[in-house]
């Protein structure tokens, strides 16, 4: 006998089909705007009064407007990492719990800052394109490169993802060293107090911070210029990290060495300074995509939802939020 | 002493080229039209002792029977398949390579290859260039690297890097070689056909010999899989280049990372535009400081063998030969 679905805990999904759209489980009702023809607002609107959860992506604000608008709402997940887009106070206020991905996409982001960082020093996509253009026979050998090998690299955030970056590059004999907000024992690597610091003493600066208040353009002018003009930045965090009209001024300048960017400050726009340059390498803030983890991600969602209705603690709780 | 007369097959470096001109009696052979090579080598032949080539172009049986008073034979690079060795050996001629340096930089890339392909890093970058993110949305779903099975093919020093690598990736590793390594705790195929079925990635790192030319065969390749990927940073010849080809096109291969091609500089143009493929023109130990290495080890074999030294790194020399040999595959 199947259960009438308005008796199941309801179970709002916002943001983008793709991905979610298979978010299944028997014990819930997913309310799915995209398969109504109502606009938006009259269609939460309608559905407001039940919705107990809420999954949403980065790309959808969850903020004070929206959870006033849902009443009965007790829990949110995020499929992203970053919260910056979630409105944590209200949450608190509220007493509704927050989870994330954990740690889901932490090896995929890890993988792809490495292969950006790969691709910038060793020119693996500038040689490709030369051979697209049939240089090879015609104009001879690329010009030759840097060695990855006894880079110091500097890792802005050591929390999951910047520690398998980490273990990642010490395989590849770079010397790792840190900045985070609290020094981490547990890591045999050199930490320094601020950016500046870190940026002085490195080759590479990989970001893998949070975005915060406190964060926000904490790579900046000093920071280029602290770490030099044969200086790599790789940035897998978020745009306003960086300083991105700086880092575009001192690229153009010769005063940065190159930059593997995963992440720009007003996505999906992307400084076309950038395109005309070979020590630039430049994705769509894909780092966290692959199939793998898309599928790993709705498991974790539909168990973070199961703990949450059978009072169970949740697999991967924001802190701060009950 | 009288100045050691040096041919240099091929330029490979202006570094080594000024400092051998600089220390001996340098004969640069491109300087003689290919026509008039013959006379060129006749006239010159009795002052040239040592020839220094690479990968593009050594000391093979003609040349090497066109010069009496050759001793010595200095390969820029660790694959030797330039040299002919066993006339080297008849003739009593030393050969020196240059291994270790070039070890982390091709590993380096091999790694670097195997992440593009998977995650279509080059592509990624194409796409975003082309201001497709604005116009067409996010880039496609690509496949995870973390914890994929490495297969390596030949475990000598850039396979043993390259395992190290893989390893802090969380991926199980193993091999195939002519034998199985004692202290290494990787699984061991003895075939490369089991391996190809056994891994998701495979890593071709192996030296170009009469036996391996092909090694990587088409029934390989489908072995490898339709979303297998094949790297290699070896020797183009050591995979049979029309087959992976067809297998790129076809599907019947996942994706590949191609440092190496049969007929360097040529790159077989059906692959170009594909999104699931990697090409690099062999800048597989073509860093400034590996280069400069590679050129400092030559000079100071030479310099060794002029004064009656210990040759730093011989290819064979009594019972290193086939140790070391083995210890490349």
């Amino acid at each position: 006998m199947a259960t009438d679905p308005g008796r199941l805990p309801q179970v709002l999904i916002l943001g983008p089909k793709q991905g979610l759209g298979r978010a299944f489980s028997a014990g819930f009702h997913f309310i799915k705007p995209w398969e109504s023809t109502m606009p938006l607002n009259l269609f939460l609107a309608a559905h407001a009064a039940a919705v107990r959860a809420v999954i949403s992506t980065a790309l959808v604000a969850v903020d004070a407007p929206l959870i006033r608008a849902l009443p009965s709402l007790g829990f949110v997940f995020t499929t992203s990492v970053g919260v910056d887009h979630i409105d944590l106070v209200e949450c608190a206020r509220r007493g509704i719990a927050v989870a994330n991905a954990g740690a889901i996409f932490s090896r995929d982001v890890a993988d792809y800052a490495v292969g950006l960082l790969v691709d910038v020093l060793l020119h693996v996509s500038a040689s490709y394109r030369y051979v697209l253009r049939g240089l090879w026979p015609v104009a001879g050998d690329f010009p030759p490169r840097c060695k990855l090998g006894g880079k110091r690299v500097g890792i802005v955030g050591l929390g999951s993802i910047g520690s398998e970056i980490a273990k990642r590059l010490e395989a590849f004999g770079c010397s790792i060293s840190y900045f985070s907000r609290n020094k981490k024992p547990l890591f045999p690597y050199t930490y320094f107090p601020t950016v500046g610091d870190l940026a002085a003493e490195s080759d590479v600066l990989v970001i893998a911070c949070a975005l915060t208040e406190e964060t926000h353009h904490i790579i900046d002018k000093d920071v280029m210029l602290a770490l030099g003009k044969d200086g790599i930045i790789i940035n897998v965090g978020r745009g306003p990290l960086v300083n991105e009209a700086e880092l575009v001024k001192h690229l153009i300048q010769g005063k940065i060495g190159g930059a593997g960017l995963d992440v720009f400050e007003h996505e999906p726009a992307v400084p076309e300074e950038l395109f005309r340059m070979d020590n630039v390498v430049l994705s769509s803030h894909q780092a966290v995509l692959t199939i793998e983890s898309t599928n790993d991600l709705v498991e974790l969602a539909m168990a973070n939802l199961e703990a949450f209705f059978s009072n169970r603690p949740l697999l991967t709780p924001v802190h701060g939020t009950t | 002493m009288a100045s050691l007369g040096v041919l240099l097959v091929v330029s490979v470096d202006s570094y080594l080229e000024a400092e051998l001109d600089r220390r001996f009696n340098l004969f640069r052979l491109w300087e003689s039209p290919p026509s008039r090579r013959r006379e060129f080598l006749q006239t010159n032949a009795p002052w040239i002792r040592a020839v220094v080539g690479s990968p593009n172009g050594c000391a093979d049986a003609e040349l090497i029977d066109q010069l009496p008073n050759l001793e010595i034979v200095a390969n820029f690079g660790v694959g030797i398949d330039k040299v002919d060795l066993p006339r080297c050996r008849e003739r009593g001629i030393r050969v020196v390579y240059t291994p270790d340096v070039v070890t982390d930089d091709t590993a380096d890339l091999g790694i670097g290859l195997a992440i593009a392909a998977l995650r279509r890093i080059c592509d990624a970058d194409r796409y975003t260039r082309a201001g497709s993110w604005k116009d067409k949305g996010d880039y496609k779903l690509t496949s995870k690297f973390s914890g994929k099975a490495v297969g390596i093919l030949g475990l000598g020093r850039i396979g043993l890097a390259v395992a190290k690598r893989a390893q802090g990736f969380g991926c199980p590793i193993c091999y195939c070689s002519r034998s199985e390594k004692p202290n290494t705790n990787y699984k061991y195929y003895p075939s490369v056909l089991d391996l190809a079925y056994n891994c998701h990635v495979l890593v071709v790192a192996c030296p170009l010999t009469d036996e391996t030319h092909h090694i990587i065969n088409r029934e390989v390749i489908e072995a490898l899989g339709p979303k297998g990927v094949l790297v290699n940073i070896g020797r183009g010849s050591l995979v049979d280049e029309k087959e992976l080809v067809s297998a790129l096109l076809d599907g019947r291969l996942g994706a590949a990372g191609l440092d190496v091609f049969e007929h360097e500089p040529h790159v077989p143009e059906q692959l170009f535009g594909l999104e699931n493929v990697v090409l690099v023109p062999h800048i597989g130990t073509d860093t400034v400081e590996t280069t400069k290495a590679m050129s400092d080890l030559i000079l100071d074999n030479l310099a060794a063998y002029m004064l009656n030294k210990p040759l730093l790194t011989p290819v064979f020399g009594s019972a290193l030969f086939s140790t070391r040999i083995c210890a490349l595959f």
